[in-house]
């Protein structure tokens, strides 16, 4: 969109921030929480202005045992997402340069798999993971979280590869190119960008899923949702510990969102806003 | 190059490309695309199918995990105790109010919001950025941080905030459990619904509200007779995936009250999940893992034929 001539009310500007403080302001008192000691981080009236510390930080990585869960997260949320984008691409592909009658059906049937919700099929799913012995593994996880944005990943390329002038992959095929030829050599460059996006919806969705990962993961492939919800128990409650593990969670894919968020639209919306 | 609709016209529609495609063919290789969109299909067949099958299945079966002499078909036993349980209705209408305060509180809030981040104002950008934040916060740190930093009775933020101001302070979870998760939900996703009805508004023709303008319509008459008729279909859309997701909110319960106090705040989701992962009745589960998926295929029809009016292939 291109930027408008806009005029500058007061009460909208004020409003606008307004409601932007109250709604960043948790996000803020997390992150000031944690570099707080326990016992400041429980005062009342509440500390604005203190000697910030790293203690808090120092003892989720030491005694926590911080790292495992975050790499959990790392690895599911990466291979799930990488898995992901090699079975939707091709058939993105296909589907956006070679359409069928087919094609618009498929789309749309893929779209309605991403409705059946996942408590319906919670008891299946869990019998199944148990009897292949894969509660509480990784690989469980990643089937899963692979499978469910296999359709927001089709329907993000879809529209993405739609906007790509079907010409050059037509010339590298005129000149000989196999399809695979055409998919690595001309596609993925010309479609980074969208491929890109994917990805990173993809990593944000993975990263914050908390169904499966709180009803399939106990400890050993648990990820950081799992290990942020066992300060759920009132005798861990350490508030200032409890923020510094969640802010550590929460700024890497802040960040990614900050990058994604035109794309978010577009993807979770399946192109029906633009 | 985009038409007026929308759509990309360099990606011409697959009867009329036919001829050239078939040129194409001759010289390049067939394109057989069935290799390429087929695992894709594969994949998500089995899994829509197989835990479909096997909790239709199940719904019918004497199942429980602790007892394996329990054993055989049920018929309808299951869904005929589930119905005959108070814990059902309840959840149910834990499940309704919950999805439709959300949804009322978003979908508003974020309506006007978008219209007020249109007028430009200092600072925009990092405000818009700063405003969707909460959406990519896990669902059980949100609970967490509110629960405790905010929400807590002695010692959060709004305790203090109550106490300030001469009110007694008042215990969130255990007076107005549903509303405290509401509550947080809410912020959860109100980013959201404003993130798209925002992205909806900009695609607002310059010369319609420009028309407005000149015909003399103050701000609060340009939103009510000029944006929000605009935004109707990207509402529809922001209802039905809002819904969608918040049919099975289970992460915020889970953290904050599991289910409690009694029944207070067990949504279907969570009366699935201690029927299945408390309780082991796999069969009690099952049937009303079916409800549930009953209720979202309601909403999923909707959204279906909404996004297919959209679809040019």
């Amino acid at each position: 969109m291109k930027p408008r001539d806009k005029q500058f009310h007061p009460v909208a500007a004020a409003v606008a921030w307004l409601a932007t403080l109250v709604m960043f302001f948790p996000i803020f008192w997390m992150v000031l929480a944690s570099f707080k000691t326990e016992t400041q981080a429980i005062e009342t009236p509440p500390v604005f202005i203190f000697h910030p510390t790293l203690q808090n930080y120092h003892d989720i990585f030491v005694r926590a045992d911080y790292p495992l869960f975050a790499w959990n997260s790392v690895v599911i949320s990466l291979v799930a997402t990488a898995i992901m984008l090699v079975v939707a691409v091709p058939a993105s592909f296909a589907m956006a340069f070679y359409p069928t009658k087919r094609t618009r059906g498929t789309l749309l049937w893929m779209l309605s798999t991403k409705m059946l919700p996942a408590v319906g099929v919670l008891v299946p799913i869990y019998l199944i993971a148990k009897d292949a012995g894969l509660l509480d593994s990784r690989i469980a996880l990643i089937l899963i979280y692979m499978l469910s944005n296999l359709p927001i990943g089709v329907w993000m390329l879809f529209t993405f590869f739609r906007e790509t002038p079907k010409a050059i992959i037509e010339q590298s095929r005129i000149d000989g190119a196999g399809v695979w030829d055409s998919i690595v050599h001309v596609l993925l460059p010309l479609g980074l960008p969208g491929i890109a996006s994917t990805a990173l919806l993809s990593i944000i969705l993975c990263w914050n899923e908390a169904f499966w990962s709180l009803n399939l993961s106990a400890h050993d492939a648990a990820p950081l949702t799992a290990f942020i919800a066992s300060f759920s128990a009132p005798e861990g409650l350490f508030w200032a510990k409890l923020s510094a593990a969640a802010t550590l969670a929460t700024v890497p894919i802040l960040l990614f969102g900050w990058f994604s968020q035109r794309q978010l639209v577009r993807g979770l919306t399946f192109g029906a806003v633009k | 190059m985009r038409t007026t609709n929308g759509t990309i016209a360099a990606v011409p529609p697959p009867m009329r490309s036919g001829r050239m495609r078939a040129a194409l063919r001759g010289r390049g290789g067939a394109v057989a695309t069935l290799p390429l969109v087929g695992p894709a299909v594969v994949l998500l067949l089995i899994w829509s199918l197989v835990p479909l099958a096997m909790t239709l299945w199940f719904s019918f079966r004497r199942y429980n995990l602790l007892n394996p002499m329990i054993h055989g078909f049920a018929g309808w036993n299951n869904y005929r105790f589930l119905f005959e349980d108070p814990a059902l209705l309840s959840s149910l209408i834990v499940t309704v109010v919950l999805v439709g305060a959300v949804l009322a509180i978003t979908v508003g809030l974020g309506a006007v919001l978008a219209a007020v981040f249109e007028t430009g104002f200092p600072g925009r950008g990092i405000a818009r950025v700063l405003m969707i934040s909460p959406f990519f916060v896990m669902p059980t740190v949100s609970a967490l941080i509110w629960k405790n930093l905010l929400m807590n009775p002695v010692n959060g933020l709004f305790a203090w905030i109550l106490r300030s101001v001469g009110l007694p302070t008042f215990d969130w979870f255990a007076s107005a459990p549903l509303t405290s998760i509401i509550l947080i939900v809410s912020w959860e996703w109100l980013p959201f619904a404003f993130l798209i009805l925002m992205t909806s508004l900009q695609s607002l023709e310059e010369e319609v509200i420009e028309a407005a303008r000149l015909d003399g319509a103050g701000p609060v008459a340009m939103f009510r007779y000029i944006q929000v008729p605009h935004l109707g279909r990207s509402i529809s859309v922001v209802v039905m995936i809002e819904t969608i997701f918040l049919l099975g909110i289970f992460a915020e319960i889970y953290v904050t009250t599991a289910g409690g106090p009694g029944v207070a705040t067990t949504n279907l989701a969570f009366l699935i999940y201690q029927r299945a992962l408390l309780a082991f009745n796999v069969g009690s589960a099952s049937a009303a893992g079916v409800i549930s998926i009953v209720l979202a295929n309601v909403v999923a029809i909707f959204l279906i034929n909404t996004v297919a009016k959209r679809l040019d292939v």
